[in-house]
């Protein structure tokens, strides 16, 4: 246990120590919540949706977990290019520990990261349904950046330099975010891409925000959660198997 | 404590380790020397459990790498050719981390600790970032840390690379006394032919991913008539400079490099 703590640990220093990493990371959620946010109000309130500031929060809280989960979990490129990753590889532990305390870490620093933007989209205009509920958003945050923070790692295992950093990034991330009902409603989609976002666990990271957050589920709360901790469990467990394998 | 019984290792069309065999009994003090990319690190890289063999078995502390990785793990130490340390954490930290990993308990954690940074003359930069390091500072740590726990088999590839001599020779006194104490096996592999006939029991010596010679300083250079172990070595690899291609991370490390120096 004390290993796992002390590898969650360095994650969360390194987070810490990185000012300019957490700035960069705020950015993009701001971004969006102020263009996209106040941008599209108009049109969302004219199609009788109401509030789309409202509606988008829960959306920006998963994009920021998706990115910062993903970016986390790769890491695992960033280590072995400096070295580190050797110290943790020859460790007197199982390799299925070390990848633990690395994604714990790296889903606890995704989920401050989603609570600082939850803090902010409250000077935006965002109230949330219940406060109460809200507490009980936090444990499903940090669920759905385990679940990419264990893809991350998964995906890294299997690269050896930052060249396929970009490539994830941009074929892997970016379709996850678009393609999950974060900025658009998933009622009267194309059948096309109603079913490409039902098969992406984004989709329901984000319906379970907004079921906690403004009490408006698609999928309903207890299908989110499910299917939630099955990829997790599931991309845990390849996440392993992948880091396991790995030579340096 | 380590058996070594015809490995081989091949990376796509290049075999990097050829068909070796030999052991090292415990408490033996056992260098591996070698012309730049003979096979030194690939062969520690295996016998560390970072790579897998192609062919052949190995055995640490009577264990297989390939199928009991995690039993190999806890009977070795390791100190590596390249980097290894945490840059964004401080000196302490980086030992910290590898105090807790190996099972130290706390107050010997914490004793071995200040006395290794003292050692290696760190102890005033314990809580200082590693990126703020010099290499050499860099290259003292990476040491210290490598002896803070005490294994059964410690691994040191090419420890003393770039060492100033009072460093190198803090080190070797702590190791033989390690040795002589708690009869720890010592694994390691260095261009530095002196190091080698002063501290080595026994000595292999491997080019083109074969051992061609291997057992004390004397005997090299009886095989050889070499009046030194520098020209019984020369005599066994020959006198041409071989070229090591740089990997990955080389690039990588020299791309931060550049981009820092702007």
């Amino acid at each position: 246990m004390h290993k796992i703590y002390i590898l969650w640990l360095r994650q969360i220093k390194r987070y810490l120590r990185s000012r300019s990493r957490i700035v960069g990371a705020l950015a993009q959620p701001m971004l969006y919540l102020m263009a996209l946010g106040y941008g599209f109000g108009a049109v969302f309130q004219q199609a009788g949706q109401g509030s789309y500031l409202t509606f988008l929060t829960p959306g920006v809280i998963g994009m920021t977990i998706i990115f910062t989960s993903m970016f986390s979990g790769m890491e695992v490129i960033w280590d072995r290019q400096f070295g580190f990753l050797k110290e943790t590889l020859v460790a007197p532990m199982p390799r299925f520990n070390v990848m633990l305390g690395r994604t714990l870490g790296g889903a606890t620093v995704a989920t401050i990261q989603a609570l600082i933007v939850l803090v902010a989209s409250l000077f935006f205009g965002f109230r949330p349904t219940s406060w109460p509920l809200l507490l009980a958003a936090i444990p499903c945050m940090f669920l759905v950046a385990l679940l990419f923070t264990a893809l991350g790692t998964a995906v890294a295992s299997g690269l050896s330099d930052m060249q396929g950093f970009q490539l994830i990034m941009n074929f892997l991330v970016m379709p996850l975010f678009f393609f999950s009902g974060a900025i658009y409603p998933l009622e009267g989609l194309p059948r096309a891409l109603s079913l490409v976002v039902s098969i992406n666990p984004l989709t329901y990271g984000v319906d379970a925000f907004r079921g906690l957050l403004i009490n408006s589920s698609h999928y309903g709360l207890a299908t989110d959660i499910a299917v939630l901790c099955v990829a997790t469990f599931a991309f845990l467990y390849m996440g392993s198997r992948m880091f396991e394998r790995i030579e340096a | 404590m380590i058996q070594v019984r015809n490995l081989s290792k091949r990376f796509n069309d290049l075999t990097a380790v050829n068909d070796i065999s030999f052991s090292v009994p415990a408490g033996e003090i056992f260098a591996f020397l070698g012309p730049n990319g003979a096979g030194k690190s690939t062969t520690i890289k295996i016998l560390t459990t970072l790579l897998r063999p192609t062919a052949g078995e190995v055995l640490v502390n009577d264990h297989n790498v390939a199928l009991k990785p995690d039993e190999v793990r806890r009977s070795f130490g390791i100190v590596f050719q390249d980097p290894s340390l945490d840059s964004e954490l401080t000196a302490w930290e980086n030992m910290e981390i590898h105090g807790v990993l190996y099972d130290l308990p706390k107050k010997q954690r914490r004793e071995r600790i200040e006395q290794l940074l003292r050692l290696v003359e760190l102890w005033d930069r314990k809580d200082s970032v590693v990126m703020t390091f010099s290499g050499g500072m860099r290259r003292r740590l990476e040491i210290a840390r490598g002896l803070l726990h005490h294994p059964r088999v410690l691994f040191l590839d090419e420890p003393t690379l770039g060492l100033d001599p009072q460093t190198r020779n803090q080190m070797w006194n702590y190791l033989r006394e390690l040795n002589r104490n708690e009869g720890t096996t010592v694994f390691f592999s260095t261009h530095y032919m002196d190091e080698a006939e002063r501290i080595a029991d026994r000595i292999a010596i491997i080019d083109h991913g074969r051992i061609v010679a291997l057992g004390t300083a004397a005997e090299l250079k009886q095989q050889t008539n070499g009046a030194t172990l520098e020209e019984a070595f020369l005599a066994l690899t020959g006198s041409t400079i071989r070229e090591e291609t740089a990997g990955a991370a080389d690039h990588m490390r020299a791309f931060v490099r550049s981009q820092m120096r702007r």
